[in-house]
């Protein structure tokens, strides 16, 4: 929150500040930013947002004018409610805001509300809530859901969202936006700020921000000097495939060594175990280095905030867990391992070097492997020319919608016309077509269902004054228990044994859980460790001499390469040379192009040759990973039909390898769109992908419960069953039904991502080029090391079972007695 | 049919991919824990509003099963009702098609934990039927031999290179059978986990359900 010196001004203001505020300035030597006063100068409008780099004295802008209006003393109540996407973030801010106001002597109280917080100050916070209330999306829902909730908000003039462009593409960010319709309704004239990182499209924020249709001003601030960010050279090549930058230790160590801090940013939490590893067995000087990322105990993370906060620490390794403007520590470079996917990450990664408004960040991006020299390459053009991804369109999802009708049941009774109207002011919601609404609160109260109704025992009932309400008013208690957005996998904590002391050191997905044996190595916070067994549902290990870690918690990305890197890319195939290129990667390119050809972004590259005994057929579609894996599934079962025996495929962000028996001859049908959309069709159906997404929207929409009251531990038995189970029955019965629709919508845009398909298909046309090779190409090569191959399922499931059993069954000397 | 045929206390058995265990000897078919009414039951308690349609779903399952074994005598081995309003709030088109099936057929209703007792449906209700060398109660008692009986919902996890799957299950061992639980919404218990572990002696077998029921030694924990 430092604010650089320089000349004071205050003459431009409308409001003058209270003295308390710019004695405070003054006596620093500190003056107020251009930004900082045209919020000031503005705060009156229903909606101001905010677009400043880090560390451009942003939070400090937001609050300005809250101090300058509660200096007096004489407003009561809550006045300003401050949102992060992040608990850290709202402490942090905490601490930031409470020094200056105390400093400057002003009567405000200041209070922060997370999942962290007492219920005991919660329940005084609502009863008479502070001044100013930091609190997460999350937070703000449940307050909404209390039947006093118009008490505690009586009063609240202004609401700041912060990084809200790390909120507005996310489900996180539509509840709020939706809790935003119902304080508005609370406390007419409520005024919402919006504070933001650089991005491509503020209007889009904007719209998502303000009350609709109410206009939002938009105020950009200098973005301060261009970072100063290269590309990490190392006297050894990049590896042909892998994510993990290993190779690149010895010259990130260098890079450690020279600079004050250095925040090292993964894609992954996995790929950020296996590098922190790496790095100290290499750590020869034994320089302070710790790690972050989401999936470590809390008390592990507070110890590594708080030694960064101390200056403790030369690096730390992280991942997204330290996007956000977390202000600790004297950050002088960022090293981004891997591709950075998208431009917006990177341009916000980077922001986190150098927390100083005039200084340029300084960063460095290490590509993991040799086509992710290209895609790095790319990057930083996009870096350079300030292009950063386009944000598209948003509509509001309708899981979170239903979700927001119960929170609202769960405050009282309302008329179903007037939450409705409300709703449509979110403006992600603008366009929700009453049906479509009518739909939602017919599930939120009945179930939905088509041929059966819970008449008896509905959720919501509709009082003879035309109201509704809760049938039960004991299920508000389960309704704020499940409140939320966010569906993680299932995970099991993961603890030293009890004879060790116990203590945690993180957690890991449940699946990965189920395949451990007794005496299985793998890694997690930066140690690899010995699993012992399962207790509870804990997972136990113990600590272990070996170097090397037997199980591999690779896991891959879940982002998958955005439009407009992918196009970049396409862009610098079509030179007739690279210098900008490492001789390597140069010299690759050049052989592709000798070989076969490049892709090119109106054309379809289709290769197909013999290899090890098998076909094999790329597809260069650049879509993304998961639509490439998406196409990889919809191809083979093409080709199956067509009786050429695929085997299993494997997809990256640009390209899918499919294997099979025989040879490829024509292409063109395979990636008909009609083709492609029926396939899809039927492969919905049945499909691993649609129930995992199915699960999600389940629990955002309440049509399964996380949490119920007083439930006990799991015991296993009964506790749960598959949410699969109520996908194929409501498949089977109800097809119709609105989780469905959800469901289906979701994966279009999510892990399916069918909607990259459609832009790829419509960029190529029937432009369709097949080249037929006696070996495989040089862009092919690497798709042969890449994890994550994907068998053929169907019947290969049960055969393998099958295989399984028989020899188990030999193993055990029972002879199996199958007819 | 895809059975898994077994034999037990010198009785031919087949376990059917549904989870339903058919005697060809006695022309008798048995099923557990069919949960009829479960969705029901859990929107009156106020828990969350399923799908309705799972008592539909088993009765079609246990319909199927009947014309294809052509069986004339059924055990339900217990907790065939979610609970006593289950039975009696059924909807009067399912409760027509659950006495449509029981017609004209043996029916045996054994006693769950679940079950309210006997209810206006006609059938036997027992509370452990024996039948030849083969005695069917709804939980497994210790120190017993021949018995068959249901209620634990076993489950059973087997890694396949890498990648691990769970399926409903039968146990057997040389004392006793285990049944999968039959009903739609019916959860399961992992037969590592010490209830059905230690329950279950030394060379204990699985039989997982799927499109042909799989048999192979009963996963436990390593010790």
């Amino acid at each position: 929150m430092a604010n650089r010196p320089g000349p004071v001004i205050y003459g431009r203001m409308t409001r003058p500040l209270p003295p308390e505020i710019t004695g405070w300035f003054t006596a620093r030597g500190w003056c107020i930013h251009p930004h900082q006063q045209a919020m000031l100068e503005r705060a009156d409008a229903p909606c101001q947002l905010l677009i400043a780099p880090t560390g451009g004295g942003k939070t400090m802008a937001g609050f300005l004018p809250t101090l300058a209006e509660l200096a007096d003393g004489t407003h009561r109540g809550l006045h300003t409610l401050y949102v992060s996407p992040l608990k850290a973030l709202a402490a942090d801010i905490k601490r930031n805001l409470t020094g200056p106001v105390e400093e400057m002597g002003l009567p405000i109280r200041i209070e922060d509300r997370t999942g962290d917080t007492s219920s005991h100050t919660k329940r005084r916070q609502r009863a008479d809530p502070p001044h100013i209330l930091l609190t997460t999306p999350e937070s703000l829902a449940l307050m909404v859901s209390y039947e006093d909730a118009g008490r505690t908000f009586t009063g609240l003039r202004r609401i700041i969202v912060d990084e809200i462009h790390a909120l507005a593409e996310s489900k996180r960010g539509d509840q709020l936006m939706l809790a935003l319709s119902r304080l508005s309704t609370l406390a007419p004239g409520l005024r919402r700020v919006g504070l933001s990182a650089t991005v491509e499209d503020p209007a889009a924020i904007a719209r998502i921000l303000a009350r609709h249709p109410d206009p939002c001003e938009i105020l950009e601030a200098d973005p301060g000097p261009d970072p100063d960010i290269a590309m990490l050279t190392t006297s050894e090549a990049p590896p042909w495939s892998g994510g993990g930058g290993k190779y690149a230790i010895p010259a990130v160590l260098e890079q450690v060594r020279r600079h004050r801090t250095t925040l090292i940013f993964h894609n992954t939490r996995a790929q950020a175990e296996l590098f922190f590893h790496h790095l100290w067995l290499a750590n020869e000087d034994q320089l302070p280095i710790g790690i972050h990322h989401g999936a470590l105990a809390r008390e592990q993370r507070e110890k590594v905030e708080q030694a960064m906060v101390d200056g403790k620490l030369k690096a730390i390794v992280c991942t997204g867990s330290l996007d956000l403007g977390i202000d600790w520590g004297d950050v002088d470079l960022v090293i981004q391992v891997g591709a950075p996917k998208n431009v917006k990450r990177l341009v916000q990664r980077i922001g986190r070097a150098n927390h100083r408004y005039n200084a340029p960040s300084k960063a460095l991006i290490v590509p993991a492997n040799r086509f992710e020299v290209i895609e790095c390459t790319a990057a930083l053009e996009a870096v350079r020319a300030h292009q950063l991804d386009g944000d598209t369109d948003h509509t509001g999802p309708l899981d979170v919608l239903c979700q927001h009708i119960l929170i609202r049941a769960a405050a009282g009774p309302f008329h179903a016309d007037e939450l409705y109207e409300e709703i449509r002011t979110a403006g992600a919601y603008a366009d929700l077509p009453r049906v479509t609404f009518d739909r939602c609160l017919d599930f939120a109260a009945t179930g939905g269902y088509a041929l059966r109704a819970y008449d008896q025992w509905q959720r919501l009932v509709q009082r003879p004054d035309g109201q509704w309400q809760l049938r039960d008013p004991r299920r508000a208690q389960r309704i704020r228990m499940n409140i939320g957005t966010i569906v993680d996998a299932d995970k099991m904590q993961v603890r030293y044994q009890r004879t060790r002391g116990g203590a945690p050191l993180g957690e890991v997905e449940e699946y990965f859980a189920s395949m451990l044996r007794k005496g299985d190595t793998f890694l997690i916070g930066g140690q690899i460790v010995r699993y012992e067994g399962m207790r509870e549902m804990v997972v136990e290990v113990s600590r272990t001499p070996y170097l090397k870690p037997k199980i591999a918690t690779f896991m891959g990305t879940k982002f998958a390469t955005s439009t407009q890197l992918s196009d970049r890319i396409l862009a610098m195939f079509r030179a007739e040379d690279w210098p900008e290129l490492p001789g390597h990667t140069r010299e690759w390119l050049h052989l592709q192009r000798k070989v076969s050809r490049l892709p090119e972004r109106d054309r379809l590259l289709v290769e197909s040759f013999p290899h090890d005994g098998r076909e094999h057929v790329v597809a260069y579609g650049f879509a993304g990973k998961n639509a490439q894996q998406t196409l990889g599934l919809l191809i083979t079962q093409r080709m199956e039909e067509m009786g050429l025996n695929p085997m299993g495929f494997v997809a990256t962000d640009y390209a899918t390898l499919i294997w099979g028996l025989d040879p490829l001859d024509d292409p063109t049908p395979l990636f008909s769109r009609e083709n492609l959309v029926e396939t899809m069709e039927a492969w919905l159906a049945g499909n691993a992908v649609m129930k995992r997404t199915f699960k999600a929207s389940a629990l955002i929409a309440g049509l399964i419960d996380r949490n119920q009251p007083g439930a006990a531990r799991k015991t296993g038995r009964q506790a749960t069953f598959s949410t699969d189970i109520l996908y194929d029955t409501l498949r089977k019965y109800d097809p119709d039904h609105v989780m469905l629709q959800i469901t289906r919508a979701e994966a279009m845009r999510g892990l399916v991502d069918f909607g990259r398909i459609e832009e790829m298909l419509a960029r190529i046309g029937d432009r369709i080029d097949h080249a037929r090779l006696s070996r495989v190409s040089p862009l092919a090569a690497p798709l042969f090391l890449e994890p994550g191959r994907v068998p053929i399922a169907g019947a290969a499931d049960q055969r393998m079972l099958e295989d399984e059993a028989a020899r188990l069954m030999t193993a055990a000397g029972l002879v199996s007695e199958r007819a | 049919m895809n059975d898994l045929i077994f034999d037990f206390f010198g009785e031919t058995l087949h376990a059917l991919p549904s989870g339903a265990l058919w005697w060809p000897g006695r022309r008798l078919l048995c099923a557990s824990d069919l949960h009829l009414g479960k969705s029901d039951r859990m929107a009156r308690l106020g828990g969350p509003m399923l799908p309705p349609y799972d008592t539909q779903e088993t009765l079609d399952r246990l319909g199927a099963d009947l014309s294809a074994t052509g069986a004339r005598e059924v055990i339900c081995l217990g907790d065939s009702f979610d609970d006593l309003a289950a039975s009696r709030d059924m909807v009067e088109t399912l409760k027509d098609r659950l006495l449509g099936l029981m017609a004209g057929r043996r029916w045996v209703w054994i006693l769950g934990n679940h079950d309210p007792g006997p209810v206006d449906l006609g059938g036997t209700h027992l509370a452990e039927h024996v039948l030849g060398p083969l005695t069917f109660r709804h939980i497994a008692e210790p120190g017993t031999t021949g018995e068959v009986s249901g209620h634990y919902h076993p489950k059973a996890r087997v890694s396949l290179r890498g990648r691990s799957l769970s399926r409903r299950c039968f146990l057997l061992d040389d004392a006793r059978l285990i049944l999968p639980a039959y009903g739609a919404y019916t959860g399961g218990l992992d037969c590592a986990r010490p209830e059905l572990s230690d329950l279950m002696g030394a060379g204990a077998e699985a039989i997982l359900l799927g499109p042909t029921p799989v048999r192979l030694p009963m996963p436990r924990r390593p010790r």
